[in-house]
């Protein structure tokens, strides 16, 4: 059920904003017009966005789908308009751009791409890990789980500030758990904390998380001790986001210089068991992940 | 009044040199197009003049660590360090999808010794889909404390020389731009018998992370590609073409028609783009578009009409 990009789906799409609003201070969610993603994008998969015609910046970012909606046609006989939404924190040139933006502002779409969370459809505890903006790809994916009841998401940043949406996973349905480093809301401390005590609690629940690389590097410690299968979502400098740049790549377990085994984040990635990676020689350049 | 435009002929945009035949001067650059599968779920592979594969070596490729990319004021760095699947993965495993297609395949190869460089040419040699090959000769010469073949004339044409001997097939020899005089490399390559000259590859360059106090990408030095390298790529693009009597394909920071027909002006005979592609996987169509109605608009019956009429 891993879910592949579908080639005939694949396009740029030149599209506009339908809003542009900060959430909390310096995070923004946008929605924008996206036809033909309802039903074709899976949690975990991401858009690369670019203003349209604009230079600089000159590449497209990567973002992932927060979630995918539409909204009622303008008029009868009108098709309903299809929607996804951004969620993004402000760190540097391309997303001081995005945050300018406005209703009707024009912008270009590649996407869905690369490849998302593998879902099994077996009802079963389940545990969301997310650092700050890492939460991102998680929601589509706690719609999509069976029993939401049995998901837990646990919710990591340093401040009150870098925790967003948490009571819309909870109107999903699943429960939520919320540390900040300087205690501003809910328990202070790291959030692997909560994993371990989870993890007692639910021994063969599976994990899936996101956020920046030494929280992964946690959580994958915590996993791996318990066996406990897990699933991450990586980010990764990015030019081209459809495998052609190389410039993306992750080492895979079977790494060597003789035999190499380069994964592609944008492609092979960007989420993957955590044991088809080298977790020992990932690259330092993957702990530049913004954000907790 | 603007002539209506879908009303007039179609301009014809075919070109030909060394042998080859290509429906429009435009292609990718190495590099920058995978082997062109990645590329098919976004445009018409057979709507391109040619198609240029990613640089091979004999052996298959690891590449440099990471980072290995790094965005600039108009550009990029890249240091990905030519990884590759290696010249015999490549013919069993990506030849059978690029064979499907009417536009000639273009492989781009490079090597480390003269000895690697003859290899692979040799086994490209006797593969039927492959129209003609592009050598890349920005690699550095491990026999010779690491000089840039292309850097040294010298180098560049005896490695020339020994792959000619080993290839009945049209060579283009890519030149690399990080030399001071750019005439000497292309004289050198038209004395080797080399069919084609393109250029311009990547040219050097680093970038330091002020917070990290750490270069941005992981090798340190890159090649710089991209709109800002441009003018750069024109001037030697013209300064070759004054020199030498051999085709020239024009390359670096094309992103739009008018670029394109920037280097067709000053003599190219057909265009590469390169990182356009990463901003837009549709750039080649959209650029293939826009010629023709630069075209006629202009009232260029013939794109070979443009070619070469720089007025100085
Ligand atoms: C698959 C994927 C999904 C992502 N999802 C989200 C999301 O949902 N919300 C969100 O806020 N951010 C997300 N990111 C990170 C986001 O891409 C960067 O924050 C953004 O590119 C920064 O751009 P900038 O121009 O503002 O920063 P600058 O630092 O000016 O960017 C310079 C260059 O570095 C790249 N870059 C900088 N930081 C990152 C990073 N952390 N990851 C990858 N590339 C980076 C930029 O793309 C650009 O090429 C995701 C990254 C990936 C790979
Ligand atoms: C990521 C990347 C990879 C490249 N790989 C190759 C290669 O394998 N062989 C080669 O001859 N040139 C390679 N190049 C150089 C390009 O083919 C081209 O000469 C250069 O990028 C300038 O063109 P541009 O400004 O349009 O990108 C690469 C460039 C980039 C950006
Ligand atoms: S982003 Fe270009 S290969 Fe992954």
């Amino acid at each position: 059920m891993r879910s592949e990009e579908k080639k005939h789906k694949m396009k740029n799409l030149q599209t506009i904003v339908l809003s542009n609003q900060e959430i909390s201070p310096g995070y923004f969610r946008m929605r924008i017009l996206a036809p033909g993603y309802k039903g074709t994008a899976h949690p975990g998969q991401f858009v690369m966005f670019r203003v349209r015609r604009s230079l600089p910046p000159l590449l497209r970012r990567p973002f992932g789908i927060f979630q995918i909606g539409s909204l009622p046609a303008d008029c009868e006989g009108m098709p309903e308009k299809e929607f996804i939404e951004l969620i993004y924190k402000v760190v540097g040139s391309g997303t001081e751009v995005m945050r300018e933006l406005h209703h009707g502002d024009r912008i270009e779409l590649l996407g869905p791409l690369g490849r998302g969370f593998e879902i099994d459809d077996v009802a079963g505890d389940k545990i969301l890990v997310g650092g700050g903006i890492g939460l991102v790809p998680l929601y589509m994916l706690a719609d999509s789980l069976a029993d939401r009841s049995r998901t837990r998401l646990l919710i990591g940043g340093r401040s009150r500030e870098d925790i967003i949406t948490v009571t819309e996973f909870e109107r999903l349905g699943v429960t939520s758990h919320v540390t900040t480093e300087d205690g501003s809301l809910g328990e202070e401390g790291l959030i692997t904390r909560i994993l371990e005590r989870k993890l007692d609690k639910y021994p063969k629940a599976k994990v899936y998380s996101c956020g920046p690389m030494p929280m992964l590097r946690a959580v994958e410690a915590i996993c791996s001790a318990r066996k406990v299968a897990l699933q991450v979502s990586l980010e990764a400098l990015m030019a081209c986001g459809v495998g052609a740049c190389l410039g993306c790549v992750v080492k895979g377990r079977e790494h060597s210089e003789q035999n190499p085994d380069y994964l592609c984040t944008c492609r092979q990635g960007p989420v993957f068991h955590s044991h088809e990676l080298d977790w020992d020689r990932l690259e330092k350049s993957a702990e530049q992940g913004k954000s907790s | 009044m603007k002539p209506n435009l879908a009303t007039l002929p179609k301009p014809r945009l075919a070109v030909e040199f060394a042998g080859l035949k290509l429906k429009n001067p435009l292609m990718p650059a190495s590099g920058t197009f995978g082997y062109g599968q990645e590329f098919a779920p976004y445009l018409d592979l057979n709507q391109l003049g040619a198609i240029v594969t990613k640089g091979l070596s004999l052996n298959p490729k690891a590449g440099n660590p990471t980072p290995r990319i790094a965005e600039t004021v108009s550009g990029m760095l890249n240091a990905i360090g030519l990884q590759n699947v290696g010249v015999d993965a490549f013919i069993r495993e990506k030849m059978p999808f690029l064979e499907q297609f009417d536009s000639p395949v273009i492989v781009n190869f490079f090597g480390n010794t003269q000895e690697e460089y003859g290899e692979v040419a040799a086994r490209l040699n006797d593969v039927p889909g492959v129209a003609a090959l592009e050598m890349n000769i920005s690699c550095p010469n491990v026999k010779h404390g690491g000089i840039v073949f292309g850097t040294d004339p010298k180098a560049a044409f005896d490695v020339i020389t020994m792959v000619r001997k080993r290839l009945s097939k049209p060579l283009i020899v890519k030149l690399t731009p990080n030399v001071t005089d750019i005439r000497i490399t292309a004289k050198a390559a038209e004395d080797a018998g080399a069919d084609a000259i393109s250029l311009i590859n990547t040219l050097t360059g680093m970038s330091v992370d002020v917070r990290t106090r750490k270069p941005r990408i992981a090798n340190v030095i890159g090649g710089l590609s991209g709109p800002g390298i441009r003018p750069v790529a024109v001037r030697m693009t013209h300064q070759v073409v004054q020199t030498v009597k051999i085709p020239v394909i024009g390359i670096g920071g094309i992103m739009r028609a008018e670029d394109a027909l920037e280097f067709l002006i000053v003599g190219a005979r057909a265009v590469q783009v390169g990182t356009a592609n990463f901003v837009d996987p549709n750039a080649l169509q959209t650029i293939l578009t826009d010629l023709e109605s630069f075209c006629v608009e202009q009232g260029v019956e013939d794109i070979n009409d443009l070619i070469g009429t720089l007025e100085l």
